[in-house]
């Protein structure tokens, strides 16, 4: 990932299929991990840390949407609804059994794979567009459900308070400790991911995706790796849902609307469709640009504005760069961030002796 | 040498501003943490409601402060989302904000739990979870103003008093937005219904609300209500003015909750002439008769400015700032008082507010109680009226079947 390397032939198929094609590519993740799970939480303030939480929640929702659109090329903007399916299955389960994460994390994630499964059924017929407008129907109903069944929602205001997780015995309240909490699911996302993309499983969905005619002749039961993906990207999104859930300690509907439906799916496209670096760019892109956009504009917007406009310049000039800046990206790299990333490194892999 | 002279103006620039900075820095100061949305879903509200708060808490520092303290406030605008709200909240925090305002529903629930880990006294008027009227179980977060539930508990009352003193056999009709916050009401109101005998009907209009004539026909020309109970937001109440006003059904019949209550909910239906006699309930005064304003209009002449425009433009939402800030300012004062004047926290400022008593800004509050028990200061609202051009006081404050509304908080545990 982080590397440069050269004359790398694969004699084998265990080459081939290896996870770190490099001694190198092994150290440099290493040496990641230790700065991210390691370094970062003793180091920065509490604020800063409350940032990287944001983002490593939005990493899973990342890559499981990812897993849908990028690898298996099948759409969906119910994925916010999915996010809310898991939150209210954890909240539920946590004020009527009083259920620790370890059992309400992966209990959220089946409960959003099933409806993401039924969601699914019509990509056999439908592709595209069509697909799209399916799955924004499965966010409106399953939005409508939660706010009118107070089974589901808990009555007022369709929200459920969740005390924050413990671990052996420790309820972890700070922001470092719930920085650690979600690293550890986006550490197994992340691997959960790369590892199902070299599996059967997900070289099936990458086929899906290329040609569907094809895969099907090659064998390739399309009926059931297109419900798989629906299945396993849903249960990605459960989860988010459910540790937003746990970091915010509430479960309310308002969170999971059909725009954050939209924001996941512009970090997967930001960040680069099918790849899994793709969409941790995405997930960071989309949100720190917002807020490194405000940082500048407090900085020096002084210099366009005078005091009073600029209380009313700043979130309008930041809407305003924000979408500007997600059109330069995609301008410069249709292909997304990761494609940019590449670029970047195979400019470097042979540097000073491009010829 | 133009170009020069330009960089040396910026230069000068940044260091006034940085001089200023450190100036600013020896000056005895609390922060207040102020969320808002001038961006988002709700823009229409925050565009005003912001502003008004700045243009109070600049009256009071240009007045020397509270007790020697000035006043420093940082917005930054959450556009109606929970991960900006949850950013904000700890940026503010990390500033060192001891009081802060939270903006919209779903982000004041998403940090209630936080508040309190942080002991951040927070006021959310008008947003936020009705329950959190009970001080005991929800001790920072400060509701200040009446929730839906007594907002709906007082609009039966008026709509008794209209009818003249008795709602039995009476028909009225609850037109809501199909969302939580539009059921909220719904329990006291069914709940009155049993005590006063009459006949209560509702009408959802799903989001996002711009279609309510199959509604507005469903209500006048089959129900006909004697009354009509409006709690709509966003764009639905112009609309449901509108249709109300084809149908032919009198407008001095519907009073509007809060948030259907504004002006540019009428001016969106028409102007105030086609809501002649309409309703509108107001958990802070409408209009400009209130010595605060003209303080405002006078510091902005002396300071050779012209005022906010929508300080005239929407009085509703211009009002509530103004009493968002002047809780926060009468909490800070409270609070220095209590402590002898040293820097003080969230835990003195939580105190501060919970001693709110008798303190009206000329009318334009109600006669908030706030006590360790009642952070909604005891529910008050007022109605006023569309008549001639502006909104007209109809009512004094008013509050209803409290010991309804108190079993309702009670039993949401």
């Amino acid at each position: 990932m982080f590397h440069r390397e050269s004359g790398v032939f694969k004699t084998s198929y265990a080459a081939e299929m290896a996870l770190y094609p490099l001694p190198i590519a092994k150290w440099a993740v290493a040496a990641f991990a230790g700065l991210f799970i390691v370094i970062a939480p003793l180091t920065l303030g509490e604020y800063y840390i409350s940032i990287l939480n944001l983002i490593l929640i939005a990493c899973v929702g990342a890559l499981g949407l990812n897993i849908l659109v990028g690898y298996t090329g099948q759409i969906s903007i119910g994925h916010g609804a999915f996010m809310s399916v898991g939150a209210y299955t954890a909240a539920n389960l946590v004020t009527h059994l009083h259920a620790p994460f370890w059992i309400t994390i992966p209990a959220g994630g089946i409960m959003a794979a099933l409806i993401g499964a039924v969601v699914g059924i019509p990509s056999l017929r439908i592709k595209g567009i069509y697909l799209a407008i399916a799955t924004l129907a499965a966010q409106l109903i399953i939005e409508w459900t939660i706010n009118h069944v107070p089974a589901i929602s808990g009555g007022v205001q369709a929200s459920i308070q969740v005390p924050r997780p413990s671990l052996f015995g420790m309820q972890l309240r700070t922001q470092a400790q719930l920085y650690l909490f979600l690293m550890f699911f986006v550490v197994l996302a992340i691997v959960g991911t790369a590892n199902l993309i070299r599996s059967r499983i997900g070289r099936a969905f990458i086929a899906i995706r290329d040609q569907d005619i094809a895969a099907e002749i090659i064998g390739i039961n399309i009926f059931r790796y297109k419900l798989w993906a629906f299945a396993i990207s849903s249960f990605y999104a459960g989860v988010t849902g459910v540790l937003y859930t746990y970091y915010l300690g509430i479960a309310n509907y308002e969170q999971f609307q059909l725009t954050v439906s939209i924001d996941y799916l512009a970090m997967v496209i930001i960040g680069g469709l099918g790849s899994i670096l793709g969409s941790i760019f995405g997930a960071v892109f989309v949100t720190l640009l917002p807020i490194l956009t405000r940082w500048f504009l407090e900085d020096y917007g002084w210099l366009f504005f005078s005091q009073g406009d600029l209380l009313n310049a700043i979130p309008n000039l930041r809407l305003i760069l924000f979408g500007g800046l997600i059109i330069f990206f995609l301008v410069v790299e249709p292909e997304g961030l990761n494609r940019l990333w590449r670029n970047i490194r195979n400019y470097f892999r042979v540097w000073p002796f491009s010829y | 040498m133009r170009r020069s002279g330009g960089m040396l103006a910026l230069l000068a620039g940044a260091m006034l501003v940085a001089l200023a900075g450190t100036a600013a820095a020896q000056q005895k100061e609390v922060m207040i943490g102020m969320q808002c949305d001038r961006t988002g879903a709700t823009q229409i509200t925050g565009v005003v409601l912001c502003p008004a708060m700045h243009d109070y808490y600049n009256l009071i520092n240009a007045g020397g402060g509270v007790e020697g303290y000035k006043i420093k406030v940082d917005e930054i605008d959450n556009e109606y989302k929970v991960p900006s709200a949850v950013e904000a909240y700890q940026r503010h925090k990390q500033q060192g904000a001891v009081l802060m305002t939270l903006y919209g529903t779903p982000m004041t629930v998403a940090l209630n739990q936080r508040l309190e880990e942080d002991h951040m006294p927070t006021t959310s008027p008008g947003f936020g979870i009705s329950a959190a009227a009970d001080g005991t179980r929800y001790p920072f977060l400060f509701p200040v103003a009446a929730t839906y539930w007594s907002q709906g508990a007082a609009a039966v009352q008026f709509v008794k008093d209209k009818l003249g003193g008795n709602l039995k056999g009476k028909k009225i009709a609850y037109i809501f937005y199909d969302n939580p916050a539009g059921h909220e009401p719904l329990p006291i109101i069914e709940e009155l219904q049993k005590r006063e005998g009459f006949e209560l009907r509702t009408f959802a209009v799903p989001p996002p609300g711009v279609e309510v004539g199959a509604q507005v026909l469903d209500i006048t020309q089959r129900f006909r209500p004697d009354f009509i109970i409006d709690h709509l937001f966003g764009r639905s109440p112009s609309a449901a003015i509108k249709e109300f006003k084809r149908a032919g059904y009198p407008l001095s019949k519907v009073v509007g909750l809060v948030w259907a209550a504004s002006e540019s909910d009428i001016q969106a239906a028409g102007g105030f002439g086609v809501a002649e006699g309409y309703y509108a309930m107001q958990f802070a005064g409408a209009g400009d008769d209130y010595p605060v304003r003209h303080q405002i209009k006078d510091m902005y002449k002396k300071e050779g400015k012209e005022p906010f425009k929508g300080m005239d433009e929407n009085t509703v939402y211009y009002n509530r700032g103004l009493l968002q800030a002047a809780v926060h300012v009468e909490a800070i004062r409270n609070a220095l008082k209590a402590n002898g004047g040293k820097q003080p926290t969230g835990d003195d400022i939580k105190k501060g507010l919970e001693s709110i008593r008798g303190f009206t800004l000329g009318g334009l509050v109600p006669p908030l109680e706030i006590a360790p028990a009642d952070h909604e200061g005891g529910g008050w609202v007022q109605v006023f009226q569309v008549k001639g051009g502006k909104f007209v006081k109809a009512t004094d404050w008013m509050r209803a079947y409290r010991d309804v509304v108190d079993a309702a908080v009670k039993k949401s545990e």
